[in-house]
């Protein structure tokens, strides 16, 4: 199907179960602890090993000798392999460090050797019996503040409009300040897993836990140079992913050479303490925000350029991703700088880009609306663009930003809160509110699926992935519409590359795109089962297809009708820019004393067109705020600067918000639809329940306590000198 | 985990005699930490003596009229007990203060005293570490090293990291003894204040235990009333290890006890500090905290620790 022309009206105007709230269909199965994930395959894999992985005890450098002797002759080991045994294995899509092979050691905890043995317990032991000469490499600058220094003013913008120079001379107020982020970990619940079976050396089966099974697939059959018809790879369950699984990991790698070493299936998960520096993390950012504006609060100018880290080749992090397109202003400047750096790799994480770019660029909105004497909420409406403002010939297909921020205003309470910062208090505590705006981008890829229609009962294939966000149900809520079912009757088969590509996880794109997909092919099937009735008009509705003089029950059709189709994305659509919106409102407490910092309220208003189903749309919304508070408060990968490792990497010292942490959560969504961006008119809401979170937690801090942070995680070792005298 | 034998000693003196007599010997009562770290091979004895079961798990009155808590006694079980949060409501607050209920139905009060560091570079056996692997060097004092939760007072050149028990500052507060029982099966009592070692050279050393012997109890002075207050201070609201904690004690007429957790290697305080209280929080701090040496990283937390009793003074 091609999706040529935005939709006017269709089936989902009238729908019954898309837009419906609706529990989860694998609910039962995850609370139930029956649901098979990768690592536990006893199902598909009953005899498959134990793989433990070792991994590099340097920053960076080369391994001069290992001894695997003691390793190999341990009790219970079956197998070691070590990466001086192996050429260096071929890079799959995105891979920027070489997941195994040779005597290179590009980063902390890069996989050494894998070890497989008949128990959990003894193939740990054995992997500590590995003896590793290393040869350090030289130490390496990891300062990105001075690297920011540096490529500052360097390089071609990558937007330039207007004379921004001319902005900042006439403006009526200036903002420009530093602003600093992070590097963060996914810490997703379930640690990248793999179960494979390449114990013949020919064919692979890969159970593992990724959000994109046919990059996944691509990326093995490079990785071992091997026919992708060889490989089957199936990843129903995903215990998390927040795009640490986007892309082919050492995991599934090391299970498969383990695998064809010991001739048998093997199954391995990275161990918590090394998902940080094995796997890959956002990049901290350091940026410099500057805006001008005028005495109406009209912003004229928006300057921002920022730097991130990766291993050379990779793409870091562009904090500055949102910045060409979300606000009004006549001129501005644009420019992310990646600088290369010997560290543990860099890549996607949640909202790449716009989580870190909003969590400066809103406080510096927060900054300037204070300079200005205006209202937060007011300074952003003021600014609001129905049309990208390089282009002002590209409308946005469905912009609610205003409303967002009104309703959320409303909702919270706004107008009622104290606008002298550091002006309320209850007990110990300085009281604050914060507010910020959400955006971020609505991509949407191909994305395919096979509809059968067998016996009254509705099967849908897909590659498509559910990583906790509720594809499975949407997805059969989708096809149930689209056929005039009910999801009782629908079967979801997915994330096995035997079926039809679809968009995967990730960016979300996820769910407009595999909607769109299912009800191509579900079109296709009701197209097909018309034909085959000779009926020219066919309409499809309570599980009974009538039209003509046919009007019958689709449990009467006895043989097995089957369709496949993908959606395809026609070039129309670059005639609009499309994001999705939102606002969030938070209420702080900072304790006078101590500079503890706690979230006691929160509100998110988000316009993401349809929503598909509120239940599992809100579930993704609360949990980017979660995401949010850690950000703001306390997640931060601790560089070793002299050793180039991140030094907190378990979950006890690399601190996500916990129950505790967490308040009192509401989420709006407004009734809006966008016509251009699917048929569905849906757009994805996963990440965007992320993105300003922690900004409005930072504007929450300052109208409490009066005290600026600007670098990220908010902890009071950056301010409590700062705080008012006790 | 390295492969080591079993047993279960038929009662404590047993117990000490075993564990002095094989080598490599270690005592298991709760696992929470000992488990852990035998995971991460950072401990890897030869053989684990089981003290669960030994009957020491009593909380008992005494004849000066305090309490005495058998060494397996939970740390659940304390914090729950009807006399400790009556008398001791110090001690409740700061155990309920650590970990999580799951790890608290679990931990003992023996094990908790004895709980390690949790110094990331103790952690990592890629880092050198003096504590673990003695003369490798200290991972945390290098150059760009990551120190920011690492003691700032008592500590070495060797060594700076903090003992992380909250339960452990609340009994410094209280004078908390220990009491235990020798390989000869004599029984020998450690004021808290004696228990913990600075690391000086040699911070492998932790305790004033001798090899082998057994905590057999911990044993509370009686209740020294006042009000009773533990602020424990964390980036996150639970699940973490202090930044720092304050215990305080506070009497009427405004004299009373302070002891410092995150702070050092072990619970921190002084009589001379605690003679300071009526004179405010920077006067205790500025006598309890002098000589720190803290590193840049954390160097917030002589700050910090200030605020924190200075805001429990304002409450009590
Ligand atoms: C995730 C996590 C978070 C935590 N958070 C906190 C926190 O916030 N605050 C806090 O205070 N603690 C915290 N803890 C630590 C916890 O309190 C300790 O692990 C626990 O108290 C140890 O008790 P145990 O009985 O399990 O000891 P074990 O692990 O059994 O033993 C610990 C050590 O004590 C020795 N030992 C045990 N009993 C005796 C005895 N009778 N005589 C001599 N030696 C003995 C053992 O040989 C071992 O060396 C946390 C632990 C974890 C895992
Ligand atoms: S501070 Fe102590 S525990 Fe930490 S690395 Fe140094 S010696 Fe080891």
């Amino acid at each position: 199907m091609e999706f040529n022309q935005p939709v006017d009206s269709n089936l989902f105007d009238d729908a019954k179960v898309v837009g419906k709230p609706m529990q989860r269909i694998d609910g039962p199965l995850k609370v139930t602890g029956t649901a098979p994930y990768a690592y536990e395959r006893n199902d598909a894999a009953p005899d498959a090993l134990y793989g433990y992985p070792l991994g590099a005890a340097i920053g960076h450098g080369r391994i001069t000798r290992m001894d695997a002797e003691a390793a190999r002759s341990a009790p219970g080991v079956r197998a070691v392999v070590t990466t001086l045994e192996v050429d260096p294995l071929e890079k799959g899509m995105n891979n920027v460090a070489r997941l195994f092979g040779g005597d290179e050691v590009q980063h902390y905890h890069q996989a050494i050797a894998v070890i497989v043995a008949d128990t959990f317990e003894q193939a740990r032991a054995a992997s500590a019996m590995i003896e590793v000469d290393y040869e350090e490499g030289t130490p390496a600058d990891l300062d990105l503040d001075a690297a920011f220094e540096r490529v500052q003013g360097t390089g071609e913008p990558d937007t330039l409009v207007g004379d921004v120079g001319a902005a900042f001379r006439d403006a009526a107020q200036v903002i420009d300040q530093m602003y600093h982020t992070p590097g963060e970990s996914h810490t997703m619940m379930e640690p990248h897993s793999s179960t494979v079976d390449w114990s013949d050396g020919e064919n692979m089966t890969v159970w593992t836990s990724n959000q994109m099974i046919n990059w996944n697939h691509q990326s093995i059959a490079t990785t071992f140079g091997i026919d992708q018809d060889r490989i089957r790879v199936e990843s129903p369950y995903v215990g998390g992913g927040f795009g640490a699984k986007l892309w082919l990991r050492a995991d599934a790698v090391l299970a498969a050479l383990g695998s064809r070493a010991a001739g048998v299936p093997v199954k391995l998960a990275l161990p918590r303490p090394m998902v940080m520096n094995n796997t890959t993390h956002r990049s901290a950012t350091v940026q410099r925000i500057r805006l001008a504006a005028n005495a109406d609060g009209h912003l004229t100018g928006i300057w921002h350029e920022a730097a991130a880290y990766c291993l050379p080749g990779g793409r870091g992090e562009n904090a500055t991703a949102q910045t060409p397109i979300f606000y009004a202003g006549d001129s501005r400047r644009v420019k992310n700088h990646v600088v290369d750096m010997p560290l543990p790799e860099t890549a996607d994480m949640r909202a790449p880009g716009e989580a870190s770019g909003l969590m400066a660029l809103e406080i510096a909105m927060d900054e300037m609306a204070e300079a200005l004497d205006m209202d937060p909420v007011q300074f952003r409406i003021v600014n609001d663009t129905q049309v990208d403002p390089a282009n002002p010939d590209i409308p946005f297909s469905d912009r609610h930003f205003v409303e967002c921020l009104e309703r959320g205003a409303e909702a919270f309470g706004w107008s009622e809160r104290n606008t002298t910062p550091g002006g309320q208090r209850d007990g110990d505590w300085l009281i604050g509110h914060g507010v910020a705006g959400a955006y971020r981008g609505a991509l949407v890829l191909p994305s395919g699926a096979r509809a059968i229609l067998d016996g009254g009962k509705l099967i849908i294939e897909t590659d498509m992935t559910d990583i906790g966000t509720g594809s499975y149900t949407i997805l059969a809520q989708t096809a149930a519409e689209t056929m005039g079912m009910d999801v009782a009757d629908v079967e979801m088969r997915m994330a096995n590359s035997a079926y039809p590509v679809s968009s995967g996880s990730g960016g979300q794109f996820g769910a407009p795109s595999s909607t769109s997909g299912v009800y191509a092919a579900c079109m296709a099937l009701r197209e097909k089962i018309a034909g085959n009735l000779g009926i020219d008009e066919a309409s499809f509705n309570g599980g009974r297809v009538t039209g003509g003089d046919t009007d019958m029950a689709l449990s009467e059709i006895n043989e097995e009708v089957s369709a496949e189709d993908a959606i395809q994305w026609g070039d129309f659509q670059q005639g609009y820019a499309m994001g999705t919106f939102g606002a969030h409102f938070v209420e702080v407490g900072v304790h006078a004393y101590t500079g503890e910092t706690r979230v006691r309220r929160m509100l998110a208003v988000c316009d993401a067109g349809r929503i598909i189903n509120p239940i599992t749309a809100r579930s993704q919304v609360i949990g980017g705020m979660v995401m949010g508070v850690g950000a703001a408060l306390s997640e931060d990968m601790a560089l070793d600067r002299g050793r180039g490792f991140f030094a907190n990497h378990d979950m006890a010292n690399y601190e996500v918000a916990v129950h505790a942490d967490i308040p009192e959560q509401d989420v709006i969504f407004l009734d809006t639809l966008d016509g251009v961006a699917t048929p569905l008119k849906a757009k994805g809401v996963g990440e965007l329940g992320l993105c300003g979170v922690a900004a409005a937690i930072a504007n929450g801090v300052y109208n409490a306590t009066g005290v600026r942070v600007r670098d990220y995680p908010l902890t009071m070792d950056k301010f409590i000198d700062r705080l008012p005298a006790i | 985990m390295r492969a080591f034998s079993y047993e279960k000693p038929a009662d404590p003196a047993a117990a000490a005699a075993r564990a002095a007599e094989v080598e490599g010997a270690k005592f298991l009562a709760g696992g929470t930490n000992l488990l852990d770290l035998m995971k991460l091979e950072i401990e890897t004895p030869l053989h684990v003596i089981d003290v669960n079961g030994l009957g020491l798990d009593e909380i008992s009155e005494t004849e000066e009229g305090g309490l005495r808590v058998g060494t397996l006694v939970t740390n659940t079980a304390l914090s729950a007990d009807s006399r400790i949060r009556r008398d001791y409501p110090l001690l409740t607050r700061a155990i309920a203060a650590g970990a999580t209920g799951q790890l608290r139905n679990k931990a003992t009060t023996g094990g908790n005293l004895l709980q390690r560091t949790r110094c990331p570079y103790f952690y990592d056996t890629n880092m050198p570490c003096n504590k673990r692997a003695p003369g490798s060097g200290c991972g945390a004092l290098t150059e760009g090293a990551f120190s920011r939760q690492l003691g700032v007072i008592g500590t070495s050149d060797a060594c700076i990291a903090t003992h992380p028990s909250d339960m452990a500052v609340a009994m410094r507060a209280l004078d908390a003894v220990v009491e235990t029982v020798t390989p000869a099966g004599m029984t020998r009592e450690i004021p808290l204040e004696e228990f913990h070692l600075l690391p000086g050279d040699t911070p492998e050393d932790e305790t004033a235990l001798m090899p082998g012997e057994l905590i057999t109890h911990v044993r509370l002075p009686a209740p020294v009333g006042g009000t009773q207050e533990y602020h424990k201070v964390r980036d996150r609201a639970s699940y973490a290890f202090a930044l720092v904690s304050v215990a305080l004690v506070r009497q009427a007429d405004g004299s009373g006890r302070v002891a410092l957790g995150g702070v050092a290697p072990k619970p921190w305080r002084s009589d001379a500090a605690d003679a300071e209280l009526p004179n405010g929080a920077s006067a205790v701090m500025s006598v309890l905290l002098d000589g720190a040496r803290p590193t840049e990283e954390n160097a917030f937390k002589i700050t910090l620790a200030e605020r924190t009793l200075a805001a429990m003074l304002k409450e009590a």
